[in-house]
């Protein structure tokens, strides 16, 4: 059988992205003072979900050959609803958490909606809509504060017996629970198909309207979650403009770190976890190195750079020029 | 009572007949070929057989009852599945994932991967491809073995009816071998296939019953192998002509000089070792039918195609034309009017004058600014020349009629003063008045010296406009036609690669009679 050579080609950028990942974070606790603890995995960990869920969000949209730049908006809202009402008695808690991941899930739906029927442009509709979840979460939180459930938030972002951090073991599950089931599903099927080919998948018969919705569901509902993360790191709510904007911007750095064809069709929301939890490691060996933390966004800008035209390479290959522009 | 009927089926689009009063039927267990021209209603039928599109008129009946497609996916379901010119395949999923896209194997509402694979790998036997991995991406098969996934899609369905829309077109000849074997076992199945095909060669080999279409209707049913090639295109001809052409000057021309000169040109598969001369004052027509590379010649002259090996001299000098920007340079002169006006001809958006000008810029400008007094000039002339009817030079370009964005896109490219002008099927769709005024055009065009080169689709223009035309085939030139000899037996005939034989005995029979 030579099966696995096919599953390895299928994932080799999901791979590689967490190859590349793996040598980076041994790099980091290496030549970290304190070496590889516990304490420096979880506080790593943390830092490293919340961007993750954030990219998950991403995925789900760019598979479809869309983009999603509300996703940190959406993230944002999610923070500031939570720092309301993820509080107090267990049913409270668990009432006020079902809260935050439905208008998550609304959120996302209406960007599908406003795609699909509205027919606009996926790029133009999430700066619209984003800006409203925006003005929302400012509504919720004119400025910074709030509360959560800190026993939930503890146990959340601390460590499992044997130093494992809690936020990780939740990432797994949410990928276990929701992503592969989904990825096997017909309609997780169909989202990779409308992001290979609109046109093909429409005359294959496939739920192209419902693929899409669906999509931007999943992406609102991954935002969400990654909203509640950080109610539980920060144990407040912050409407802060640049922090959303922020984090739509690195989601779409760690999609493409993470093998993700921002033409759809190809790629794992596994991949986008690695490609966050890469660019959060960039950021951190600046720190080992003792470099300045100005630098930090231009070296994250230059290996982006040198991600990014990676993936142009195919370019070389066009022998009909008029096909650069298809 | 056949398997499957269609009665009285008209479709329009805007104000042509695609489709008018057509009629079929089609039994179990055998192959009917669907014959007809560039333009007879072939690919319009089998679309609204397969739900893409809903007809304006008519009726389907299949065993007996009638039947309705909304989609595509409609018509699956009542067992018509379609293998469609244009590949129908996701380059990005493996080829399990493909042949079940529209109805995987569910276990526990999940898609059973094996279930799927075990799929994949019997329609794969089925369709003659079983050394294809069910697993590979299909992006990653060459066109050839897309082809034998596309089918085994289409058999996964377990259609009753298989519709193949030039399904061997892009096959090597050991494929289309198989191709024919996996046919006829299909046949023997009780299957019902509709092949439509230009190659008369595949047609007596598979084909049962045969249909020919002309201007949208069926024009003769008849059993395979009851007719010559002759006969049949017979059928196929007789066009209804409706357009008015300006006279053609009388042949003597040897005079002028040659200004463009191909030889050996080459490119991937789809252009073959072409190699041709065109002179000042000459119309040449490129015939053929749809997709024989005609419009990757044209784009190989204007150097739009990368990895071209031949050589292009124009007047006697070779030349490297390295970019469209280099083609229209003043001491090539070439200008190129492109097949989609839409999308490679105009900004929509913009105005008449910014499109007009957008190809001369250089000229119009001194020193990078654009002169305004000479650009309205030159602007005012071409609106004149062509005379386009716009209110005014500043509405959006986009505003017009079909024809007159036809004329600003003409007049765009007149505006660089062309040497060397190279049609890419440019009055589609456009109304016949407006038709009438290019081909005039045309004619002055090489009467004032430029040298022209007309791809069409309408053999009806080909034969009212060309001094000569170069008939293609599989990316060759099979066949020159100079004056006279540009009829449309000649041209229908050599663009189905029957030879000259056909003709011929064509030629006699009307003698005789």
């Amino acid at each position: 059988m030579r099966d696995w050579r096919y599953h390895v080609g299928e994932n080799r950028d999901t791979l590689l992205a967490f190859a590349v990942f793996l040598i980076m974070f041994g790099i980091y606790t290496g030549n970290h003072p304190a070496g590889f603890t516990a304490n420096v995995v979880t506080t790593a960990a943390n830092k490293g979900v919340i961007l993750a869920l954030v990219a998950m969000a991403q995925t789900a949209v760019v598979l479809t050959a869309g983009i999603d730049l509300s996703v940190g908006m959406i993230f944002l809202l999610a923070n500031c609803l939570a720092s309301w009402i993820v509080v107090g008695s267990p049913g409270m808690t668990a009432l006020g958490l079902l809260g935050v991941l439905l208008v998550g899930l609304l959120c996302g739906a209406i960007n599908g909606l406003v795609v699909i029927f509205g027919r606009l442009q996926p790029i133009v509709t999430t700066i619209a809509t984003g800006a409203v979840y925006f003005g929302l979460a400012l509504f919720l939180r004119p400025v910074p504060g709030g509360d959560v459930n800190s026993e939930l938030a503890d146990s959340l972002t601390g460590q499992l017996p044997g130093g494992i951090p809690a936020s990780l073991v939740v990432l797994f599950l949410i990928i276990l629970t929701i992503w592969l089931p989904f990825r096997r599903s017909e309609i997780g099927r169909a989202v990779y198909a409308v992001g290979s080919s609109e046109a093909a998948a429409y005359m294959s018969g496939v739920p192209v309207r419902k693929a899409k919705f669906v999509a931007y569901c999943l992406s609102g509902l991954f935002a969400a979650m990654g909203g509640l993360f950080l109610t539980f790191f920060t144990y407040s709510g912050e409407a802060s403009a640049a922090n959303g904007g922020a984090y739509t911007l690195y989601s779409i750095a760690a999609v493409v770190l993470g093998g993700i064809s921002l033409f759809g069709g190809k790629g794992s929301v596994i991949g986008a976890v690695f490609g966050a939890l890469m660019f959060r490691t960039i950021g951190d060996l600046l720190f080992v190195f003792d470099l300045e933390p100005l630098w930090q966004p231009l070296f994250q800008g230059v290996v982006l750079l040198l991600a990014v035209s990676l993936g142009s390479l195919r370019l070389f290959q066009i022998r009909n020029r008029l096909d650069l522009f298809g | 009572m056949a398997f499957f009927q269609m009665e009285g089926v008209s479709k329009r689009y805007g104000g042509v007949s695609a489709l008018q009063n057509a009629s079929l039927s089609v039994e179990m267990g055998r192959i009917h070929a669907i014959l007809g021209e560039n333009g007879a209603g072939k690919s319009t039928l089998i679309k609204v057989m397969s739900g893409v599109v809903t007809p304006d008129e008519g009726r389907m009946i299949m065993e007996g009852r009638e039947v309705q497609f909304a989609s595509p996916a409609a018509a699956n379901r009542a067992g018509i599945a379609c293998i469609f010119q244009e590949l129908s395949l996701l380059p990005d999923l493996s080829v399990a994932d493909n042949i079940s896209i529209s109805n995987p194997p569910k276990h526990f509402g999940l898609i059973d991967r094996k279930a799927q694979r075990r799929i994949a790998e019997e329609a794969l036997a089925r369709a003659g491809g079983p050394d294809i991995h069910p697993l590979t991406l299909v992006k990653d098969l060459p066109l050839s073995r897309r082809q034998i996934v596309e089918i085994a899609k289409a058999l996964a369905r377990k259609p009753r009816i298989l519709i193949l829309d030039e399904a061997t077109s892009a096959l090597a000849a050991a494929d289309v071998e198989k191709v024919y074997t996996v046919l006829k076992r299909l046949r023997s199945e009780r299957l019902a296939l509709l092949y439509i095909s230009h190659r008369m060669q595949e047609i007596a080999e598979l084909a049962d019953d045969c249909t020919v279409f002309r201007n949208g209707r069926n024009i003769a049913t008849y059993r395979a192998g009851t007719k010559s090639d002759n006969e049949v295109v017979e059928l196929m001809i007789g066009r209804e002509y409706s357009h008015v052409f300006p006279p053609k000057p009388d042949v003597g021309r040897q005079e002028t000089p040659i200004l463009l000169e191909a030889s050996g040109l080459s490119w991937t598969s789809r252009i073959k070792d072409i190699s041709f001369r065109v002179r000042a004052g000459e119309v040449v027509g490129l015939g053929g039918l749809d997709g024989q590379g005609q419009r990757e010649l044209l784009l190989a002259l204007f150097g739009v195609l990368r990895g071209l090996s031949g050589e292009i001299r124009i007047e006697g000098k070779p030349v490297s034309v390295a970019s469209p920007h280099r083609a229209k340079a003043s001491d090539l002169g070439m200008a190129l009017i492109p097949e989609d006006r839409k999308t490679e001809g105009l900004m929509l958006p913009m105005s008449v004058r910014d499109n007009l000008s957008f190809a001369a810029l250089g000229r119009l400008s001194h020193f990078g600014v654009i002169d305004r007094d000479v650009e309205n000039t030159a602007v005012a002339d071409m609106i004149r020349l062509l005379a386009i009817r716009a209110d005014g030079t500043d509405i959006p370009v986009g505003s017009l009629s079909g024809g007159n964005q036809q004329k600003v896109l003409i007049a765009k490219w007149l505006m660089i003063t062309p040497r060397i002008i190279l049609l890419n099927d440019p009055t589609r769709g456009i109304d016949v008045g407006t038709k009438q005024e290019f081909y005039k055009l045309l004619r002055q065009l090489a009467d004032a010296g430029r040298a022209i080169i007309f791809y069409s689709t309408d053999y009806a223009e080909l034969i009212g406009c060309c001094d000569r035309v170069l008939v293609l085939y599989g990316g060759a030139i099979k066949r020159e036609l100079v004056g006279k000899e540009i009829t449309e037996r000649a041209l229908v005939s050599s663009a189905l690669n029957i030879g000259r034989q056909a003709e011929e005995a064509g030629e006699k029979s009307v003698a005789a009679r």
